[in-house]
């Protein structure tokens, strides 16, 4: 793989593989969510067993048949719609995830696009979204869209502050915000002078996990802060009048972001890739896998919060961001500085 | 007509609180900013309306201005069906007004027209009766525990209920052969008697209601973001409640200590019991939880009891191979699981009755919601309508 790796090809077709990757991780990430998070995690956190009968390892197959139903599905336009905006706004929530994955490091040179500014990258094409969500709630002509987009965007905006104040502790702890060097100075860092399992962040900045973790169900809109498709109010909000395809795509775009914060989460806080005395060539072969693991652990989290918490009303949600996380993370910014210069 | 404003240099000079000044502010903000009421019609076909009820709520921004309920999509005319039925063929249509605790709309039917006809059941029809009561009331309220976490957000608790209910509906369908429609009730008695075995499911069963109660109230009640979803919101004062004819679970939530059960002439075997009414003062949603969560444990209680005291013999009286009921007016109300359930039957002395008027529960419960809703948020519309618990069946019959 090294050697695969080091082959020297035009840009032009390392910018296709490298398009190529993401465009085929997406989706895939995002069904390797919902089979076994949506259908399995779910059902037996619920004492069922979810889909068994489809075919294939606790009947997977399902997702195949729901893919390929989606896809048969008639796709309704409503006569009052803003036909180019409606269409064009699933495409947009999409393409936010896509962008979210270009800077995610899962090897040492696995990497579609190191950035320099990785973290502010990544964290500000995620709030793209809500371009296409309010787009999606106006273009649709329906009230109770219309309410889910604007609740929407109360609430994307609101938590896109403790989101990003959150990683701030990091990006001075590992002094970049590249987010290739934050794992490296993970892997490579010490704890008191001690450097066996490495540094993850999440052992100086689990205020900030924690609130990491909370903007970020936020910002998928999932239980507790699903206002914005709240079932038993608005339908489905925003997506209410989407069928087939459309749907399909705000459907990759809801479990395609999940995993990419827990991606980010995981990169962030638990050291990504890496893993302690593991370098060179194996940590290329190991480290999607760990980033998987790593990834799979806090996408566990998030679902389990989203399938057992009720959800807060649209006041209580802003409340609980301006009132609690942006002040405590503004306090962990200052603790965190204040120690980075002592030590 | 153009008013002439003071000159900066003409106006008197007056200590200005600065707080109404920020008052004042904001007055202006509001006026600049307002925007027309949005109608936005909740149902016949929403997920939050248990059916086809429709509420037509005026809003402004998030918060209702006012909410009109529209009811009779669902109205099948059966108190008009009933005066050409006899009366064994009524229980089948009664069952279907409140489906969910069919069982228990059997009950003042039939005893009202036991009382015309002079005929008493025998205990031990009496001890299934209540039993069968007390079971259908836990089954709705089972159903009603996970329900309400699934409209405040949480999907989890809904499948719970659904579960428990199972186990419960299983225990009805043993006895009369029906989950949801018994028709098991006869005049002067029972079809049949307890199938061999019921009474020892019967007690594994209700210690797991027991046991699932207990997950509820640390699952749902305590979560304490369901709770700041639920104080404080929807209250029903005491009196305005007893007023708009609100009774059964949501009016012993405001404080009012009032069970039919207990309170009105002794009918069934509930004065045999060791049993207690359970209330809340607050009279909000959460109490409204809290009641039912208390009522479905004392009713598990209950059925424990009745197995244990559950006497032998008969379980239908002597009576007539055609049944006529002679001439009479009675009115017979019971506490069923939604609230207070009363029939008034005329009898001219047919074999089916003169006129039938079913007080339903649902109906009159409904009736609180354009003043109880004035003012929320749209969200606890939902959670307040989950609350009050109604079955569209018994609210349109």
């Amino acid at each position: 793989m090294s050697h695969l790796l080091a082959l020297d090809v035009g840009w032009g077709t390392t910018l296709a593989i490298k398009t190529l990757i993401v465009l085929a991780i997406v989706p895939l990430t995002a069904l390797i969510l919902g089979y076994v998070f949506l259908l399995k995690m779910m059902s037996h956190m619920q004492s069922r067993l979810g889909p068994m009968d489809p075919g294939g390892f606790h009947g997977w197959y399902q997702l195949l048949g729901d893919g390929i139903k989606f896809m048969q599905k008639e796709d309704i336009m409503p006569a009052e719609a803003d036909v180019r905006v409606f269409a064009l706004a699933p495409a947009i929530v999409v393409l936010s995830t896509f962008l979210v994955f270009a800077v995610i490091p899962a090897g040492p040179r696995l990497v579609v696009q190191p950035l320099d500014v990785g973290v502010f990258y990544a964290l500000a094409v995620s709030s793209l979204s809500v371009i296409g969500v309010l787009m999606a709630g106006w273009a649709s002509a329906n009230k109770y869209a219309l309410i889910g987009a604007l609740r929407a965007a109360a609430q994307l905006i609101a938590y896109e502050l403790p989101l990003v104040l959150a990683v701030v502790g990091v990006v001075i702890q590992a002094g970049t915000m590249n987010l290739q060097g934050i794992v490296n100075f993970q892997q490579h860092g010490e704890l008191f002078g001690w450097g066996g399992i490495g540094f993850p962040l999440i052992l100086t900045q689990f205020i900030g996990f924690a609130l990491f973790m909370v903007a970020a169900q936020a910002e998928l809109t999932q239980p507790p802060f699903d206002m914005p498709v709240a079932e038993s109010e608005l339908v489905a909000g925003y997506m209410v009048e989407y069928t087939g395809f459309r749907f399909l795509f705000f459907f990759i775009g809801e479990f395609g972001t999940a995993f990419a914060f827990a991606a980010l989460a995981a990169t962030l806080f638990l050291g990504g890739w890496a893993t302690p005395w593991v370098h060179g060539t194996a940590a290329d072969w190991l480290g999607p896998l760990v980033l998987f693991t790593k990834v799979m652990f806090v996408a566990f989290l998030m679902f389990w919060a989203r399938f057992t918490y009720p959800r807060f009303r649209e006041d209580q949600l802003q409340a609980l961001a301006w009132k609690w996380l942006i002040p405590i993370a503004l306090v962990n910014i200052l603790l965190t500085g204040a120690l980075k210069v002592a030590f | 007509m153009s008013r002439v404003l003071p000159q900066p240099g003409e106006l008197p000079e007056v200590e200005v609180d600065p707080s109404a000044l920020r008052h004042l502010a904001d007055a202006q903000m509001n006026v600049e900013l307002d925007t027309g009421d949005m109608v936005l019609n909740i149902g016949p076909q929403h997920p939050a309306t248990h059916g086809t009820l429709r509420l037509v709520v005026r809003l402004d921004g998030e918060r209702v201005v006012a909410a009109d309920p529209v009811i009779g999509y669902m109205h099948r005319g059966y108190e008009k069906l009933t005066e050409f039925r006899t009366y064994p063929q009524i229980t089948t249509l009664i069952n279907r007004i409140d489906w969910l605790s069919s069982f228990a709309n059997e009950v003042p039917f039939i005893s009202a027209a036991e009382h015309l006809m002079g005929i008493e059941a025998p205990p031990r029809a009496q001890y299934i009766r209540t039993a069968l009561t007390e079971l259908s009331r836990i089954a709705t309220f089972l159903l009603f525990l996970g329900e309400m976490g699934l409209q405040v957000g949480a999907i989890t608790p809904a499948f719970y209920g659904f579960r428990d209910r199972e186990y419960v509906l299983n225990l009805i369908e043993a006895v009369t052969g029906g989950r949801f429609h018994p028709n098991f009730n006869r005049i002067g008695g029972l079809k049949d008697d307890l199938p061999w075995g019921w009474i020892s499911d019967c007690r594994g069963t209700m210690d797991k209601v027991l046991e699932s109660c207990d997950e509820f109230e640390d699952l749902v009640a305590g979560n304490p973001i369901f709770q700041q979803r639920t104080r404080s919101i929807g209250i029903i004062p005491p009196e305005l409640g007893a007023a708009y004819g609100v009774s059964g679970s949501n009016l012993r939530s405001s404080g009012v200590d009032w069970d039919l059960r207990r309170d009105a002439p002794p009918y069934l075997v509930y004065n045999e019991l060791d049993w207690k009414v359970w209330t809340h003062p607050d009279g909000d949603s959460f109490a409204r939880y809290w009641v039912r969560l208390q009522e479905t444990r004392e009713s598990a209680r209950m059925v424990l009891q009745m197995l244990d005291q559950m006497p032998a013999g008969p379980v239908m009286a002597k009576v007539p191979r055609i049944i006529k009921v002679p001439e009479g007016e009675v009115f017979v109300n019971t506490e069923n699981p939604l609230g207070e359930m009363g029939y008034y039957v005329v009898s001219k002395g047919a074999t089916g009755p003169f006129r039938v008027k079913i007080r339903s529960a649902s109906f009159s419960n409904v009736s609180i919601l354009p003043w109880v809703l004035r003012g929320v948020y749209i969200p606890d519309v939902i959670t307040i309508l989950a609350s009050l618990y109604f079955i569209l069946g018994d609210i349109d019959r």
